[in-house]
């Protein structure tokens, strides 16, 4: 099995190939240690910061801002979604708040990104 | 149910100008038009020249009419606050064959009255409008001809004739009509029956089929001839004060280029005949020809500051020439056909040819003692001096919140437009009538804002919002808190 | 008229004038306006709920919100007064700014130095001459996102992108999450105009065809939009009939560049860089009247906000000292855009400043291992071999001011392919 994947660690954008043989990784066409950790964590399981909103009630703007504290599973990302596209929250909130603990059982929370 | 004395089909520039001219009687008069707005199609997509008429066929109907609409137009644009600008026209000739048509046209000037047309020398030229090709041989000057907003002239005789008792009703397309014993009754539309005594057909492109309606034979056809046009940001460079025409050939009157009244360069039309009467799509081989055929006249005009691009229709009725009449087999019926470019040229003439028509049949027209022949615009923020700005800001503080940028316009400014009679309802009437999105970013930062205080002064929600014509919607609906996930 | 006296004016209360009005404050300026159209602070970064934002400045990744709170709080912490829903109308003789604010009325704001700091706006369907219908549906990808971020409105359904600029693909991303589907990302260039990390991220993730070398020829429907026809270009960029097909959508969306908002900046007069269309600066990024100081996106387009927010520190910084009487003034030395590179910015450096400067630049065209020159005749000063070089990614050098007396020239070669 093998992959070809992108780096994203900075702009450069290697071009990576992983190579898997016997339960074991190979990382080639990395420019620096980063890539070949980038290009493990793609090849096993990867990862993303999820970044959308939720609706607010009684502040000045409709929406909030919000994200995932960390990455969660690329695979995730639709499942968390239908979970944040029927949240409500009510003003205040403020930046960093934590609005939903363990989503999806991801692991992460979901934070508001801005005051409101 | 309505009732009226008389419906006028149609709300571009005739039949908006008939509607002002008939409320001066004393005579219920209701407009109606399928569109979401006053100003057609026609008449909200052309050059936006009020011509004297130096070149229509002489003897015509249209050169009668275009002579006393221009008479007129000095007075009636400070009548109705319209902006109007006489910037003359030259017409210059390139080569030695188009130095030869210009004794033709100056002879046809004549012979139109319109005895101010002059030669002028190359130098002349080109002390006049420096920007001229300098291969130019000669040429002739028109000093009379001028610019104007054709939109806000549509709005503004619209406004007019609203605020003496003639009542508009939009997004309403004539279905059919009654004719009962031989004379019409009522009007079928999209919006309830109107038993009326008279129709006046002032539906340019669709007249033919407003006719059918009536039951009238038609012995012509009306198809769309578009006209493809340039606009270009105030801030290019390479820009000249009079209407550049050029020599027309006996085929084509060609491409001209002109500043319109709000300083953008306009370069435009194109002569296409088609079928199709909803087709007003651009296309790239006749841009490029606009931009080829305006450097002939002006090298130096830079197209690439172009700010938009659009096309209009004009109705091209075949036979062509004026005809504006009463019909031949169902009483009541009126017909104003044949209207193809000079509409907005023609339009005051029109309309008071339509009153002689009607008197002259018998129909009685008793002079209103209330009609005002004044109509104020929105007073406008941009422009205005700093003590004006004061004084309207102490009217309304929404004049302190620019919404178009490119074009300074004020929230307070989109709000009077939105309750005007008749109304701007969707976010291009918003942008006809005040600019707003008309400048170098095409509504990129005020379009979600008007759309927001459209929303808001309508009381409909966001996805309800048009661009212009019923089904331009411009959103979906709400990215949360929808009925989808409710 | 409601009248004000500070020392230095920001314009714009985006990332670039909140980090100038802050740098303003920390360099001494008792006084620092900072005047917003918008009623709040924040710009376009408010609508950027994407992350990606601040790696360089606090080497963490963050939305563009949080990256704009953090200047916000510390803006209010430092002192820096906000004048919110408020549009600068005209910059008139001594630094005059004239003002309308729906509460206030017409402010007249008398200032010692100015920032500008009004930003860029988008390039639109008619810059870019699509022929076709002009139905609803057509919107710059700005546009888009701010009314499904900030107005809570979904803007279509099924949606071509034109542009692979990076809000071109943040919003195929964005649409995507929220139920649209995204037919294609159009991009008239052989190469992405945007960041690579965005291709993967918002295009590879969610398997959207990225077409290179296409353009849109025609967009159809009455009404709203129906359709749109793209065909493949040839070199000369030219679309080749024969590739021509039709893609059914009610959307579509442009992400085809910005240009840098300057219409405050040609009324008053300053001279400005046909290339990038912004004011020509020096190293402080004072413009060409004295007193009048420019950063961020309304100089030159960048692609990080973490530059933005450091050259906007060196604007703030300078207008400070401009305005305390602290701001030396020396010979003006040019700076050329030598081969292999389009612009340079700053365009001019003041000999007198002295200290470092740092020049950034685009190149003209994509390439592999490039050696970056910055020099002042024949001297070299500075110099460096990158592995790989991109008009969408910003170019630096840093060169010493300290003894210039000529025009500096920055050239880009490519060593290898």
């Amino acid at each position: 099995m093998s992959k070809s994947i992108t780096c994203t660690r900075c702009p450069m954008g290697c071009a990576l190939t992983v190579e898997e043989a016997g339960g074991i990784l190979a990382v080639t066409g990395n420019g620096c240690p980063q890539g070949e950790e980038y290009g493990r964590s793609e090849y096993i399981c990867p990862v993303r910061t999820l970044t959308t909103t939720v609706l607010v009630t009684g502040g000045a703007e409709p929406l909030l801002p919000v994200r995932t504290d960390r990455p969660i599973p690329k695979a995730m990302l639709f499942d968390c979604m239908e979970l944040v596209r029927s949240m409500s929250v009510a003003a205040p909130v403020s930046a960093g708040q934590v609005l939903l603990e363990n989503i999806a059982g991801t692991g992460a929370n979901l934070i508001a990104c801005a005051d409101r | 149910m309505y009732q009226a004395d008389v419906v006028i089909v149609g709300a571009g520039v005739v039949g908006c100008a008939i509607a002002r001219e008939l409320s001066r009687y004393d005579l219920q008069v209701l407009v109606v038009d399928k569109r979401d707005d006053v100003g057609g199609d026609a008449s909200k997509s052309n050059s936006s020249i009020a011509i004297t008429g130096f070149d229509c066929p002489p003897g015509s109907l249209e050169a009668r009419l275009c002579h006393e609409t221009r008479a007129r137009f000095d007075h009636v644009t400070k009548e109705l606050d319209v902006p109007f600008r006489v910037c003359g026209a030259l017409m210059p000739a390139i080569t030695p064959e188009q130095m030869e048509r210009l004794p033709a046209i100056y002879d046809e000037a004549m012979a139109n009255g319109v005895t101010d047309v002059v030669y002028l020398t190359p130098e002349e030229i080109l002390a006049k409008e420096p920007e001229i090709n300098p291969a130019v041989l000669g040429g002739l000057y028109i000093p009379r001809e001028a610019v104007i907003d054709p939109f806000l002239y549509v709005v503004a005789l619209a406004e007019n004739a609203a605020a003496n008792g003639v009542k508009f009703l939009l997004r309403c397309e004539v279905t059919g009509m009654t004719v009962e014993n031989g004379a019409i009754t009522a009007v079928e539309t999209t919006q309830g029956t109107i038993r009326t005594k008279y129709v006046i057909n002032a539906a340019g492109l669709y007249g033919d089929e407003i006719a059918r309606m009536a039951g009238e034979e038609i012995d012509y056809t009306v198809k769309p001839r578009k006209g493809q046009f340039f606009i270009l940001d105030r801030s290019t460079p390479c820009k000249t004060e009079a209407v550049i025409y050029p020599i027309p050939t006996p085929t084509s009157r060609g491409k001209l280029l002109l500043q319109t009244v709000h300083g953008n360069m306009l370069l435009g039309p194109t002569a296409e005949d088609g079928e199709d009467k909803t087709d007003h799509s651009t296309t790239a081989e006749e841009l490029a020809g606009i931009e080829r055929d305006c450097r002939q006249l002006v090298p130096n005009i830079r197209v690439s500051d172009t700010i938009t691009q659009y096309s209009g229709l004009r109705p091209n009725r075949t036979p062509a020439g004026f005809h504006i009449a009463f019909g031949e087999k169902t009483a009541g019926y009126f017909e104003v056909g044949g209207v193809r470019s000079t509409g907005v040229s023609c339009s005051l003439g029109i309309a008071r040819y339509v009153a002689d028509q009607f008197r002259a049949a018998g129909v009685e027209l008793r002079e209103k003692e209330d009609f005002s022949p004044i109509r104020r615009g929105i007073p406008r923020f941009a422009g205005a001096d700093n003590e004006k700005r004061e004084q309207l800001l102490a009217e309304d503080p929404l004049y302190g919140r620019i919404i178009c940028r490119c074009e300074t316009v004020t929230e307070a400014e989109i709000v009077q437009a939105i309750h005007r009679d008749p109304p701007a309802t969707t976010v291009d009437a918003v942008k006809r009538r005040l600019r707003a999105g008309m400048g170098r970013c095409q509504g990129g930062f005020c379009g979600p804002k008007v759309m927001e205080i459209l929303s808001r002064e309508l009381g409909i929600p966001m996805e309800q919002v048009e661009k212009n014509l019923p089904g331009s919607y411009l959103t979906t609906g709400p990215v949360r808190g929808g009925k989808e996930d409710a | 008229m409601h009248t004000v006296f500070c020392d230095v004016a920001v314009i714009g209360a985006g990332p670039a004038g909140l980090a100038a009005a802050i740098a303003a404050k920390q360099e001494g300026a008792a006084n620092v306006l900072l005047i917003e159209r918008d009623t709040a602070p924040g710009g376009i970064l408010q609508q950027c709920i994407h992350p990606g934002f601040g790696l360089q400045l606090f080497r963490e990744e963050l939305t563009g919100p949080e990256y704009a709170g953090r200047f916000v709080k510390e803006a209010r912490e430092a002192g820096v007064e906000l004048l919110s829903d408020t549009m600068v109308l005209s910059i008139g003789e001594d630094h005059i700014l004239t003002c309308a604010n729906p509460e206030k009325g017409l402010v007249e704001i008398h200032p010692g130095a100015i920032v500008l700091a009004m930003g860029c706006r988008e390039r639109t369907r008619a810059n870019i001459r699509i022929p076709g219908e002009r139905p609803a549906g057509v919107y710059t990808a700005g546009t888009a996102q701010r009314l499904i971020n900030r107005q809570n409105a979904m803007v279509g359904r099924r949606v071509v992108i034109l542009g692979s600029g990076d809000i071109g693909m943040i919003m195929a991303r964005r649409m995507t999450l929220e139920g649209a589907k995204v037919e294609a990302v159009v991009e008239l260039l052989p190469y992405l105009a945007g960041l690579t990390r965005n291709r993967v991220q918002c295009l590879d993730d969610f398997d959207i065809p990225l077409l290179l070398s296409h353009t849109v020829t025609a967009i159809e429907g009455k009404r709203r939009v129906e359709a749109v026809r793209i065909a493949q270009v040839d070199q000369q960029r030219r679309p080749i009939p024969e590739t021509e097909r039709t893609i059914p959508c009610d959307t579509l969306l442009l992400s085809v560049g910005l240009i840098p908002e300057n219409e405050l900046t040609r009324a008053a007069g300053i001279e400005m860089d046909s290339i990038t269309n912004g004011p020509s600066v020096d190293q402080r990024m004072e413009t060409s009247r004295p007193g009048i100081f420019a950063c961020g996106n309304v100089v030159h387009v960048n692609d990080l906000v973490d530059n933005v927010t450091a050259e906007s520190r060196t604007a703030g910084a300078c207008a400070a000292r401009y305005a305390l009487g602290t701001l030396p003034r020396g010979q003006a030395l040019g700076v050329a855009h030598g081969s292999g590179v389009r612009y340079v910015c700053p365009q001019r450096l003041d000999a007198a400043a002295g200290g470092k400067a740092a020049l950034y630049f685009r190149v003209a065209a994509p390439g592999g291992k490039t050696v970056l020159t910055a020099r002042c005749g024949e001297t070299i000063l500075a110099r460096r071999t990158v592995p790989r070089v991109s008009p969408g990614e910003m170019c630096r050098l840093d060169i010493d001011t300290a003894h210039l007396t000529a025009p500096v020239t920055v050239e880009a070669q490519e060593v290898e392919a």
